[in-house]
């Protein structure tokens, strides 16, 4: 499981934890995040987001 | 800190933008049944300001941009919203606002997020021209872009990030772009001069002109509606529309008349607090104590019109007031360039 972050607010989408408030199961990897999703914090893109390593 | 002590005073924001916003969730995340209202003059919807620079190449219609709207919004923060309100004055006195609709906005603490203005400077025929500022300028701007059609040409004064941002998304919209500013190189006070010249060349690529070291001297209409700019040099420019992008004047007057300190922006200490114990402010129209270095400007609080200082603002300002006192603590606050011909990022 990989983690990302949102380059412009620093927002973390974690895929072992999802986002089950916006429908996002745990789990759910980051190519599987619809593309069209956006950062829930500032708004940004899906390809405003970077890989981290953990 | 026990429940019993939490504070239970309303809070009132006043902004609508990503700050106001950004304190809204993170104190309701903390504080589930707080009164929290929020007073804009806009219509409150939550968007993403930095993507008013780079939406036209996707497309994208004024609407597409909101993420949520103020009732959504609304509801799933639990909050009170009055859209469309302007507030005139703080009484700080009597802890409440006037506003133009008429009723007061008590308030037991205060958080000032009211943004920024575009700077326009005062070169003649430049009242014309389009700042991009908010959603609804957006939306103007569009339509004028529309209304011109997809061969376009536009100048925009000012070369800085923003310009730059506008000048790469305009182009790749199809749209034929000059850009005007005094600088030697593009994001003159942000990047170096290897960098910005770099920019220059790739956006060249796109068939973008930037006249640099050059001050739009004046403007007029031509008999056929286009605008043509004359440059200090003697070159002149011709162009369908303006753009005017040269910086953000943080909105320092509601502030400035309750008599709270003003230096640039609203001066606010490691908490995030005006002199004024109850007023809090963040975002574009406040100057961090947090963030003043010696090396800038002899160590006078700084603005920072960025998006990573507004969350870690947000958070903490949001914290405080939930009764966990949290200073501002800023870390690293790289910023990048969204200009995909060549993007960059300015290390902060």
């Amino acid at each position: 499981m990989k983690t990302y972050v949102c380059i412009v607010c620093g927002f973390v989408y974690d895929e072992s934890i999802g986002l089950p408030a916006e429908g996002i199961a745990a789990g759910t990897l980051w190519e599987d995040v619809p593309g069209d999703w956006s950062c829930p914090d500032c708004g940004a893109s899906k390809a405003d987001f970077e890989v981290v390593a953990i | 800190m026990s429940a019993a002590a939490l504070p239970s005073e309303p809070v009132v924001i006043v902004g609508c933008g990503l700050a106001g916003w950004t304190v809204a969730r993170e104190l309701r995340q903390r504080d589930k049944t707080r009164s929290i209202r929020m007073v804009c003059a806009d219509q409150g919807h939550f968007y993403s300001k930095p993507m008013l620079s780079n939406a036209l190449a996707q497309k994208k219609e004024a609407g597409n941009l909101v993420q949520k709207t103020v009732a959504q919004q609304a509801q799933a923060l639990g909050v009170e919203v009055l859209a469309r309100t302007r507030v005139l004055a703080i009484d700080r006195a009597a802890h409440r606002l006037e506003t133009a609709t008429g009723a007061p906005v008590p308030y037991g603490k205060l958080v000032l997020a009211v943004g920024a203005d575009p700077v326009r400077l005062p070169t003649p025929g430049l009242e014309d021209a389009h700042s991009v500022n908010d959603i609804d300028d957006y939306h103007g701007f569009r339509a004028a872009l529309a209304a011109a059609g997809p061969q376009a040409r536009v100048a925009i004064i000012g070369g800085g990030l923003i310009g730059s941002e506008f000048a790469n998304d305009l182009a790749i919209a199809g749209h034929r772009v000059s850009v005007v500013d005094p600088a030697p190189w593009l994001i003159g006070s942000l990047v170096s001069q290897a960098e910005g010249e770099a920019l220059r060349a790739a956006l060249a690529g796109l068939g973008v002109a930037c006249h640099l070291g050059e001050v739009a001297l004046r403007m007029e209409r031509t008999p056929g509606g286009a605008v043509r700019i004359e440059l200090r040099s003697g070159a002149q420019i011709e162009a369908d529309l303006v753009l005017s992008a040269v910086g953000l004047r943080p909105r320092t007057q509601l502030a400035q008349d309750a008599g709270l300190a003003v230096a640039r922006g609203i001066v606010v200490d490691e908490m995030g607090r005006t002199a004024d114990p109850d007023i809090y402010a963040l975002g574009d129209c406040a100057a961090y104590v947090s963030a003043a270095t010696p090396e800038r400007d002899g160590g006078s609080p700084r603005v920072l019109p960025y998006i990573l200082p507004i969350m870690t603002a947000g958070k903490a300002i949001a914290a405080t007031l939930a009764g966990q006192d949290t200073p501002i603590r800023f870390g690293p606050m790289p910023v990048r360039v969204k200009t995909p011909a060549l993007p960059l990022t300015i290390s902060g």
